[in-house]
């Protein structure tokens, strides 16, 4: 990680002093152990803020939407497809925008590694190769990273960015997972057995909104949720009217949802919120066979219309 | 100080005793998140916890809450205010700063317009909390006026000397809850490890923040283009307002259904675009900028001239929860390190 560090450092000094930005988004160093923080470079000198760790988790995409400056920004897969959503949705420019892409190995989960210790408060954790080294008052542990990945970084399919200007880093080999294996088992289930698994889960949401302010494509000007006139959904913590969020949220992200896990991550709650949006995903993959930000031709499902669509839900009477 | 000695052996069935009186509610874990909720017996309570994820301000100012219910016909229209828990309420096993939390709710609620819903369950709730021993590293109680055993807020506070809890009795409401139960008076000895468990806690803290001259440097650098700056990455989402013990604003809607409905008090945050979204459309916060500015503003200088206190009592959960680590702490050293504009 030093090296891509260091590479990241070049590439951002190199195009500030160009000046062919005006801004670089990345990631520095947080407050709390295991903790990255999105970073605002402007002037070439600031660049040595900036880092590559297992803990960069924000989709920094989110930071595109409605600027007039040029960026540049670091991508990681995930981020890169969220980029590309956001220039097909003309939310930013391709020429606006300059991408660093850095290949991802997928980032750590802070609050898996923090299970595992049991309650013991890490001070300082040090990464080499794909070990961490967590060190504690009177305490120290080794632990593999890829064993504590993201749930999101654990079924991800494209850890290389899909789109670059300047690549950091090596490409890294991609997982050969089954996709949505999680989301077919969750469909066998009965439609009760569904039903009392996302009743259990939104009974935890607090409706601080932090999935959708994390998302990067959430970015609509007014959200449904903050509508007042006509108002579509109670503000109350009532079952139902949190269910509706979560369910327009999800359809509202259908065949647009890039399935970086900004969502999950962000929420206080630990609400299963992908899992509404990979159902939407594995749909749209079935039915059209099409994956949101993957380039920037292809046209989005549900922006278009082909005669020959997938209808077999259409009920024939 | 006078305080009582419970063994650690005896402290179940001391909240089991107060279980019986009492309508309980401490941490309890479930699937891996804590929270305080209703206990039926002493097994469901944590004692040794970090902390719960969120405060337990909703017991006393839930989320959301009915004011009353209202229905009418054609000639007549009815109101029912609902009634409020007739067992008196047990706060067990709460942490000091979440104790502290409710002097400045008491101040809001309590000022010049006393609002019934929190005082009745105010003066109906005793609050035991639970020391400290190992603070966390995003805990900075001791620099906003508290301290990992501070007693503020408190009835009764527990001070973990190993086998045994010093009980230190704060109010009269905490004794009553030691009346007639035996427990011995705390001899010198072990006062005098109380102490020094409370002192190498203390010392185990980092610098915190700094509020010294605070509002003063806040109130001069309203329009200073640093807010911008300070507030670049915040997402705009309501986590640090929800998780925080102290935030207290809310909003009020009625929820309609055919002639009847209810009038319903929920939480607001400040972070929100809506916060102050006016009739008309305008809005004097329309960006994250303007909505960051009023929550340091509203914590660390207008409270201070509406109720003497400033709203946080560095509990640390905004710190720990929020999706892009905007420690509220480095934002408040900056604002300290800038020069003042006249």
């Amino acid at each position: 990680m030093p090296e891509l560090t260091n590479k990241i450092r070049e590439v951002a000094r190199d195009l500030l002093q160009q000046k062919k930005v005006d801004l670089v988004i990345g990631f520095a160093r947080g407050t709390t152990p295991m903790c990255s923080t999105p970073c605002f470079v402007r002037q070439d000198g600031e660049v040595n803020g900036l880092i590559w760790d297992s803990f960069c988790e924000n989709n920094l995409a989110k930071y595109l939407v409605k600027r007039s400056d040029k960026i540049a920004i670091i991508a990681k897969g995930c981020d890169a497809r969220a980029v590309v959503e956001l220039i097909k949705e003309n939310q930013i420019s391709r020429d606006q925008v300059v991408i660093i892409g850095v290949p991802c190995q997928g980032m750590v989960d802070r609050g898996m590694v923090r299970s595992a210790l049991e309650g013991n408060e890490i001070q300082e954790v040090e990464e080499k190769d794909d070990r961490l080294i967590i060190k504690g008052k009177n305490f120290e542990k080794v632990l593999n990273r890829n064993e504590f990945l993201h749930p999101s970084c654990k079924v991800c399919t494209h850890r290389n960015p899909v789109i670059y200007d300047i690549l950091v880093g090596d490409t890294v080999k991609e997982l050969d997972t089954e996709p949505y294996l999680d989301v077919a088992e969750f469909e066998a289930l009965t439609p009760e057995e569904r039903e009392e698994y996302f009743s259990k889960e939104f009974a935890k949401c607090i409706r601080c909104y932090a999935c959708r302010n994390a998302c990067p494509l959430c970015y609509c000007q007014e959200c449904f949720v903050d509508c007042s006139k006509p108002q579509w959904i109670g503000k109350t913590t009532e079952a139902s009217d949190t269910a509706i969020f979560h369910i327009m949220r999800a359809f509202h992200l259908a065949g647009r949802c890039v399935e970086c896990g900004a969502c999950e991550r962000a929420c206080p709650m630990g609400v299963d919120i992908r899992k509404l949006n990979r159902k939407l995903t594995k749909d749209v993959k079935e039915r059209f066979d099409y994956e949101a930000g993957l380039n920037l031709e292809e046209v989005a499902p549900l922006s278009t219309f082909k005669p020959d669509d997938a209808e077999e839900f259409i009920l024939h009477p | 100080m006078k305080a009582k000695i419970i063994k650690k052996t005896d402290i179940a069935s001391f909240l089991d005793k107060l279980i019986e009186d009492y309508e309980a509610f401490a941490p309890v874990e479930m699937d891996g998140l804590i929270s305080f909720e209703k206990v039926s017996s002493s097994s469901e309570a944590l004692l040794d916890y970090p902390n719960s994820k969120m405060p337990p301000k909703q017991l006393l100012f839930p989320q959301s809450e009915t004011l009353f219910s209202y229905s009418s016909t054609k000639d007549t229209g009815e109101l029912e205010v609902p009634s409020g828990p007739e067992k008196p309420r047990l706060i067990f096993s709460i942490r000091p700063c979440d104790a502290m939390s409710f002097t400045l709710l008491d101040k809001v609620f309590g000022g010049d317009f006393k609002d019934p819903y929190y005082l009745n369950r105010r003066a109906n709730t005793v609050l035991v909390s639970i020391g400290c021993t190992t603070p966390r590293a995003s805990c900075f109680c001791n620099s906003v006026g508290g301290g990992p055993f501070s007693t503020e807020g408190s009835d009764l506070l527990l001070i973990d000397i190993g086998d045994e809890y010093v009980v230190q009795i704060v109010s009269d409401k905490g004794a009553k809850l030691l009346d007639k139960k035996g427990f011995e008076d705390t001899g010198k000895e072990k006062l005098d490890l109380a102490a020094g468990v409370i002192k190498t806690a203390e010392a185990s803290m980092g610098p915190g923040v700094k509020t010294e001259g605070l509002k003063e440097k806040l109130d001069s650098i309203f329009d200073d283009p640093v807010w911008q700056q300070l507030t670049e990455k915040c997402l705009g989402c309501g986590i640090c307002t929800y998780l925080c013990p102290t935030c207290h604003c809310f909003d009020i809607v009625d929820e309609t259904i055919g002639s009847g409905g209810e009038r319903v008090r929920l939480w607001d945050s400040c972070q929100f675009p809506l916060f102050t979204l006016q009739a008309s459309g305008a809005n004097p916060r329309p960006t994250g900028k303007e909505r960051f500015r009023q929550r340091m503003m509203h914590k660390f200088s207008y409270l201070l001239d509406s109720c003497d206190q400033i709203g946080c009592v560095g509990c640390g959960r905004c710190i720990t929860e929020c999706p892009v680590n905007l420690d509220i702490r480095q934002v408040l050293n900056s604002i300290a390190q800038l020069e003042s504009v006249k």
